[in-house]
């Protein structure tokens, strides 16, 4: 029913098994990102230039992975986990040569990240580990589940990039969750990890991360050091009031107050200039988008589909809320970008890719639903 | 079978999802509503706040210093100006190579390695967009060689800043005092009167004098440049300019033609000779000597001129106009007699017998006469003409302390006399309490005595003095000395306020023209102990000397001035005012350690002094003063 209406209003869309209004919040959203990151750079139209490049190119990848034919996604799934997997554990073994954080991998010809992969890759291979078996996943299935999860969590954790190894591994808690995992589960589970955060805090985070922690909880505690990103932050939003002070008139970001304004922090940029008026829209389009992806979700065919969609809207969510949340105090300092609007390459690519697989997921119907 | 089950389970998977489904879009909802409601926190409800903080993080104020007002005499001459000194300033960002910049200027400008040396210290220390100081104050070769070369020194300029100086050096010194740099002394009590603020640019600050008492008048109100800083504190722009209102111009009383000729008098000498105006207190002329250069405090005075000033046996730091306390000696003779006659001790006419001595009866002591055969009968006139000292040794005694110490206190003896520099002693008047507090001794009688020819423990300042003098000229009239004229406020010249003192009301005014005209006898009559000094006066002067002991004497010893120390020697003084009838100047004398006492040394100068000031033909012309006042 729904295919023939969308052939019927937008025929050329429907060809390249595009999602109209989808594709039209995520323009909205490149569009702001351009002008958001002229203002940020400080009116560098050479890196203005270079996001427009990559946001090209993030289409590019987006319109691709849309005319993949659902089956054929669901058959790379597991292919590309493991692909993945061995990738993560060629580069802590290089990254043991060199010193600090590696996320790269130089595979001659080109760099690679492997970790960007696993965005995708770990989604769809829950998805396929848990349609196969059927919802709600049994307990095995959970088990080992949860087994696909915490592996690339892990060794992404121990490059170390906390912020992309929680987004992981929230892609494949969501699925685990959308499945239909008694609440049982999850009330233990969640009482299973506040019993986990103390080892977490003792044992396993770097003191670079438990810094964030402490300045998040009071960012006055080192206003000139660890704490200066959240105060400066903090008040980039705040004086800007409910109209903002205009594009190009943001004085804590074009004075330079504002630290990693145009990637992490852009946020602020765009709240100081555009005010409380242009967070609401803001917020409005990434609603939009979100929303969107539940609707794509719920109408997929076949339980696969609802799952890798569901899990790829609920990590965009994940993604907006902890970027917003951070860069307004709400949650510590975490690497993550805001998607879709802040100034870098490769996430941006990867999350188009996602919206590809959505749209893929919408367009590519099967046989088997036209019988029914 | 798995296919069976597979289709069978959809429509309950989907619903199961459907509902998962829901659960998740409410609480994406709501996470997004959180979201908002602390964005609605942050833009709204602490908006101010942190426009506050925003604001503080970007706007920086940067003070500007007010001109200092400048002050001139009464005639309209600079006594203390601001000239432009050049320093040369380096902004470390805009530069290079800093060490290629060095080696560039240090043969073109023949800097010293010290001065790198300090530059190089300080560029530590400095933040790269401020201003770094290389030379602090150029002189005209450098100035002209760099201005030929700046072209080739971009980042490196020429800054002007004005720095007080004295075009007359040591000649008003203690008059007007200097400013010197602010010290942690000043910036304590400036914070205390609330006043720190107001100095934000200021360099230097009045020390001493005129520059000290008049400070909150020559200093003006600072302006402030706002300005709009990047992170690093670089100036993006100027947001806008409060300028300074500069400090009032101040006029003194002082007279510099007198003023130069009263120094030229006390070349080479101690002591300090002051010219009032009888009819308000004005200090025409104030001369400390020996004096110092003032500019030398400027801009922070070196060890060795502070040394050689410290440690000099002359003391030219000291304002003996103020600070000097000289035994009076025979120039208070005067009101002493007011005082006989007042309370009825004596009469115009009361006469007493001078052997050349006195003595107080059943005491041994004899205290001598300046004239050791005596001047024979003598009445009060009499005693001030010739100076007797037996005369005054009577009436002290008859008078008593106590009615001598009050009644010379609103003379002002004793008391500051409230001019308008800070530096001012109060000197002694001595009394019975005095004494006691001092050395807790009770008084003696043979102590009046010599209270009664103005030594003793009594000390009084030259500005005593003039005041005590000015009483006498005027018939009562106590002005307060002051040296401020007038001052510029908003381009009008506001007179400075006479303040007096309650004037001395005698029950027999006529006790005044009874010493005047023995004071006018001094200077003009037969007998008058200043009559060489005052020979051929086209004016009429009246006066009184004075011959101070700086040691006393044995009761047998004999003093003669060519053998002693120097400085055991008798200090000269003399007081007096002209014309006579109409008195206008009243003029006061001290000269330390002199051959000779007031009638040959210190009677000449003053006289000297008042031909100067009856000299109508050097006078400025009123014209000279209008066009000053432009």
């Amino acid at each position: 029913m729904q295919t023939t209406e969308e052939r019927q209003r937008n025929p050329w869309l429907h060809r390249f098994h595009i999602d109209g209004p989808l594709l039209f919040a995520l323009v909205c959203l490149s569009l702001t990102s351009l002008f958001v990151v002229y203002s940020a750079s400080g009116e560098d139209l050479a890196m203005m230039e270079r996001q427009a490049m990559r946001i090209g190119l993030s289409y590019l990848a987006m319109l691709v992975v849309a005319q993949i034919p659902s089956l054929t996604v669901v058959r790379w799934s597991a292919p590309m986990y493991l692909l993945g997997l061995l990738l993560l554990v060629a580069v802590l073994v290089m990254g043991e040569i060199g010193k600090g954080a590696q996320r790269w991998l130089d595979i001659g010809i080109m760099t690679i990240q492997p970790s960007e992969l696993m965005k995708l890759a770990v989604p769809m291979m829950m998805a396929w580990f848990i349609a196969k078996q059927g919802m709600p996943p049994t307990f095995s299935r959970i088990l080992g589940g949860l087994l696909l999860i915490t592996a690339p969590t892990l060794l992404i954790a121990k490059q170390p990039d906390l912020g992309t190894s929680l987004l992981i591994a929230c892609s494949g808690i969501f699925v685990l969750f959308l499945s239909g995992l008694s609440w049982r589960l999850v009330a233990v589970s969640v009482g299973a990890l506040s019993a986990f955060a103390p080892v977490l805090w003792m044992f396993l985070m770097h003191d670079y991360q438990r810094q964030r922690v402490l300045t998040f909880l009071n960012p006055e505690r080192d206003p000139l050091g660890s704490g200066y990103h959240i105060i400066q932050s903090k008040i980039a939003i705040g004086s800007g009031g409910i109209e903002g002070k205009g594009w190009l008139q943001g004085t804590q970001s074009q004075l330079e107050f504002l630290p990693e304004r145009h990637t992490d922090f852009i946020f602020a940029v765009f709240s100081e200039e555009f005010g409380l008026m242009g967070v609401s829209l803001l917020l409005l389009l990434y609603g939009f988008v979100i929303f969107r992806g539940m609707i794509i979700a719920n109408r997929a065919q076949d339980t696969y589909g609802k799952l890798l969609a569901g899990s790829l809207t609920l990590t965009f969510f994940v993604y907006v809320f902890v970027n917003i949340g951070m860069v307004s105090g709400l949650l510590p300092v975490v690497g993550v970008p805001l998607p879709l609007i802040s100034y870098g390459g490769t996430s941006m690519v990867t999350l188009m890719a996602g919206f590809g697989l959505l749209m893929a997921i919408a367009t590519h119907r099967r046989l088997v639903m036209r019988k029914e | 079978m798995k296919r069976r089950v597979t289709i069978r389970d959809h429509s309950a998977e989907a619903g199961l999802f459907s509902r998962r489904m829901l659960f998740c879009a409410i609480f994406v909802l709501l996470a997004m509503l959180g979201l908002l409601a602390n964005m609605y926190h942050l833009q709204v409800q602490e908006h101010q706040a942190l426009q506050t903080r925003s604001n503080d993080n970007r706007i920086k104020l940067l003070p500007l210093a007010p001109n200092r007002g400048l002050i001139y005499d009464r005639n309209g001459v600079l006594l203390a100006e601001n000239m432009p000194v050049y320093s040369l300033e380096i902004v470390p960002e805009e530069i290079a190579d800093m060490s290629v910049l060095l080696n560039d200027l240090k043969p073109l400008l023949s800097l010293d390695e010290e001065t790198l040396n300090q530059f190089r210290e300080q560029l530590k220390r400095q933040r790269r967009f401020a201003h770094v100081t290389l030379v602090d104050e150029m002189n005209e070769q450098q100035l002209n060689i760099f201005a030929a070369n700046q072209h080739r020194f971009p980042g490196v300029s020429i800054e002007a800043r004005l720095v007080r100086h004295y075009p007359y050096g040591e000649l008003f010194t203690h008059a007007l005092g200097y400013v010197a740099k602010i010290n942690r002394r000043d910036v304590e009590r400036l914070r205390e009167e609330e006043k720190l603020a107001n100095y934000a640019a200021t360099r230097t600050i009045g020390k001493l004098g005129v520059e000290r008492f008049y400070e909150d008048k020559l200093h003006g109100e600072v302006g402030y440049q706002r300005v709009e800083v990047n992170n690093r504190g670089r100036v993006i722009r100027t947001v806008d300019i409060e300028p300074p209102k500069p400090g009032q111009d101040i006029y003194l009383e002082i007279d510099s033609r007198l003023q130069r000729k009263a120094t030229e008098l006390l070349k080479g000498r101690r002591g300090s000779i002051i010219m009032m105006d009888a009819r308000n207190g004005g200090i025409l002329t104030m001369v400390s000597a020996p004096s110092y250069d003032p500019n030398w405090f400027v801009n922070g005075i070196s060890y060795k001129h502070y040394q050689q000033l410290l440690n000099s046996s002359d003391s030219p730091l000291l304002n003996r106009s103020t600070q000097g306390g000289y035994p009076p000696a025979s120039t208070v003779k005067p009101m002493l007699a007011i005082l006989g006659l007042e309370d009825e001790i004596i009469t115009p006419t009361t006469r007493i017998w001078d052997p050349g001595w006195f003595e107080i009866k059943g005491a041994k002591r004899r205290y001598r006469d300046w004239l050791a055969w005596g001047h024979g009968w003598v009445n009060v006139s009499k005693a001030i003409i010739v100076s007797c000292d037996t005369f005054f040794y009577d009436l002290a005694l008859k008078l008593g302390i106590d009615r001598i110490s009050e009644f010379m206190n609103k003379f002002g003896f004793g008391d500051y006399t409230g001019i308008d520099i800070a530096e001012e002693t109060d000197a002694v008047m001595p009394s019975r309490g005095w004494k006691r507090a001092r050395f807790n001794l009770p008084w003696y009688a043979g102590e009046t005595v010599s209270v009664g020819i103005g030594q003793s423990y009594w000390t009084a300042t030259p500005m005593q003095l003039t005041v005590a003098t000015g009483i006498l000229a005027t018939g009562g009239s106590h002005f307060v000395p002051r040296l401020l004229h007038s001052s510029r406020q908003q381009g009008e010249r506001v007179l400075a306020a006479h303040e007096e003192f309650p004037p001395i009301v005698l029950k027999n005014p006529s006790n005044w023209d009874v010493v005047h005209d023995a004071m006018v006898e001094v200077n003009n009559g037969a007998e008058g102990g200043a009559r060489r000094a005052f020979k051929d006066t086209p004016y009429i002067s009246a006066g009184k000397t004075g011959t101070a002991q700086v040691r006393s004497l044995g009761e047998n010893e004999e003093y003669n001035a060519e053998e002693i120390d120097e400085r055991y020697r008798d200090n000269a003084m003399y007081v007096g005012y002209a014309p006579a009838d109409t008195p206008e100047v009243v003029i006061a004398i001290a000269l330390e350690n002199t051959l000779g006492g007031g009638g040959s040394v210190a009677a000449p100068v003053a006289r000297q002094m008042l031909d100067a000031y009856f000299d109508r033909e050097n006078q400025p012309t009123p014209s000279e003063i209008d066009d000053a006042d432009d």
